[in-house]
């Protein structure tokens, strides 16, 4: 399946869910206000975890990276999502990504820095299931 | 232990053409909920998806509300692909739909209690780490290896490490060792600091942990233990008299009890040391042979 270029950012958010460090309520009021938006996004329930396993998903991802559509991720600190990345042996490329930590910033800020309309999505479209 | 698991299946929420979008607090409900249970999950909507999946690294299972029309559709490798009409669904009711995909086959969750295994490793900063190996001589679990291509350090079995510890990021003199899941900086990732690294309160001498004081320290107080518990049959009292040694090293390097109580007898931490050691010299002796070669060439 080949993506739709557009202007429409990009975004993988992680949950971390299986540990209490990203603050409960800005995790909730990201994905959110994700939800709301009428973009495509990427949701993970733990980079760690998907690292761990070297999960083939996070290799697709850092491939699809476009330096033309940036790929915004919303997780916690960059020097840590580069470097599990790393480790699943999916190198992310220095341009093309932005990493936005839930960790030191609000909600309210990272939506604003991602550019998502926070609206509820409807209207047609293409099929886009995977490949 | 997530060596026993297999990969969830990826959930596409498709909102495209021919399935009406969900209402924006359901969507949030559903996706915390799926999130909640350890499945990743990719929005499609007008004007494409997140990504590019030629390669479609992991099974998917598609959640849409169809009208009650669910279309027929197939990987890339030609296998049919779980469709799920959500139309009429509570989101409890669509979460179970995803349940049953997965056929019982075992996977990590966050939500399964005792059994979760929680992703607690370290990770490598390789724009700080020199490759010295120090942390590789240190680890006692096989943690760390040697990439064969190349003799840098990588993180080779990240399901040997002991949650919560993170004793070895205190051995680092680079401060390039992280666990993401720790509470704070630097260990967490956030930003090293030139005082960070000069603290020195933020290492431990590896041979205060392992080697001298300690570790003659660690073989007299078994030998006392063994001596007492053949006197007073007392496995109990054996134990604690190991325990009292080891709640030095606890203190010293912010170590969990509980892993200290799993840590092997003193002989067999020798052992393992040793084998750490070699293994570091060894890669180090590789790494400076190609470098050679390449000044060389």
């Amino acid at each position: 399946m080949s993506e739709t270029a557009g202007s429409t950012p990009r975004v993988l958010y992680c949950r971390c869910a299986y540990a209490q460090v990203v603050p409960g309520d800005v995790k909730d009021a990201v994905l959110d206000g994700l939800a709301r938006s009428s973009a495509a996004f990427e949701m993970v329930p733990d980079l760690c975890e998907m690292a761990a396993r070297r999960d083939g998903q996070l290799a697709d991802i850092a491939r699809a990276v476009d330096p033309a559509r940036p790929l915004h991720i919303v997780a916690c600190w960059p020097r840590a999502v580069r470097g599990l990345f790393h480790l699943a042996d999916a190198r992310l490329p220095d341009a093309g990504v932005e990493i936005l930590n839930m960790r030191a910033e609000s909600a309210a800020d990272l939506l604003a820095r991602v550019g998502l309309d926070v609206e509820s999505g409807s209207g047609p479209t293409t099929p886009q299931v995977p490949a | 232990m997530i060596a026993a698991t297999v990969p969830p299946p990826r959930v596409v929420l498709y909102e495209g053409a021919g399935s009406a979008p969900l209402d924006p607090g359901e969507r949030t409900r559903l996706l915390a909920a799926l999130l909640d249970r350890g499945y990743a999950v990719t929005r499609a909507v007008p004007g494409g998806a997140a990504r590019d999946d030629a390669s479609a690294a992991a099974a998917f299972v598609v959640l849409g509300r169809f009208g009650g029309t669910v279309p027929d559709v197939h990987d890339a490798a030609g296998r049919p692909v779980h469709v799920h009409d959500i139309g009429m669904s509570t989101v409890d009711e669509a979460v179970a739909l995803v349940e049953e995909s997965r056929a019982g086959r075992p996977m990590n969750r966050p939500d399964a209690g005792a059994a979760t295994w929680k992703p607690w490793f370290p990770v490598i900063d390789t724009a700080r780490c020199t490759n010295c190996m120090q942390c590789l001589s240190f680890c006692l679990f096989d943690v760390y290896g040697v990439s064969p291509a190349d003799h840098t350090l990588r993180v080779e079995n990240p399901a040997n490490c002991k949650v919560n510890c993170p004793a070895c990021s205190r051995v680092c003199p680079e401060v390039a060792i992280m666990f993401p899941k720790y509470h704070a900086g630097p260990i967490d990732g956030a930003p090293v600091s030139d005082a960070d690294v000069h603290r020195e309160k933020m290492k431990v001498d590896i041979s205060a942990l392992l080697g001298g004081d300690i570790l003659a320290k660690l073989r007299e107080r078994s030998a006392e233990a063994k001596s007492r518990f053949s006197k007073e049959r007392s496995a109990d009292a054996a134990l604690a008299e190991r325990r009292r040694c080891l709640t030095k090293l606890a203190d010293a390097a912010a170590i969990p009890r509980e892993v200290l109580d799993a840590l092997p007898t003193p002989e067999e931490i020798e052992r393992r040391t040793a084998e750490a050691a070699r293994k570091a010299a060894a890669a180090r002796d590789a790494r400076e042979h190609a470098t050679g070669r390449a000044v060389q060439s």
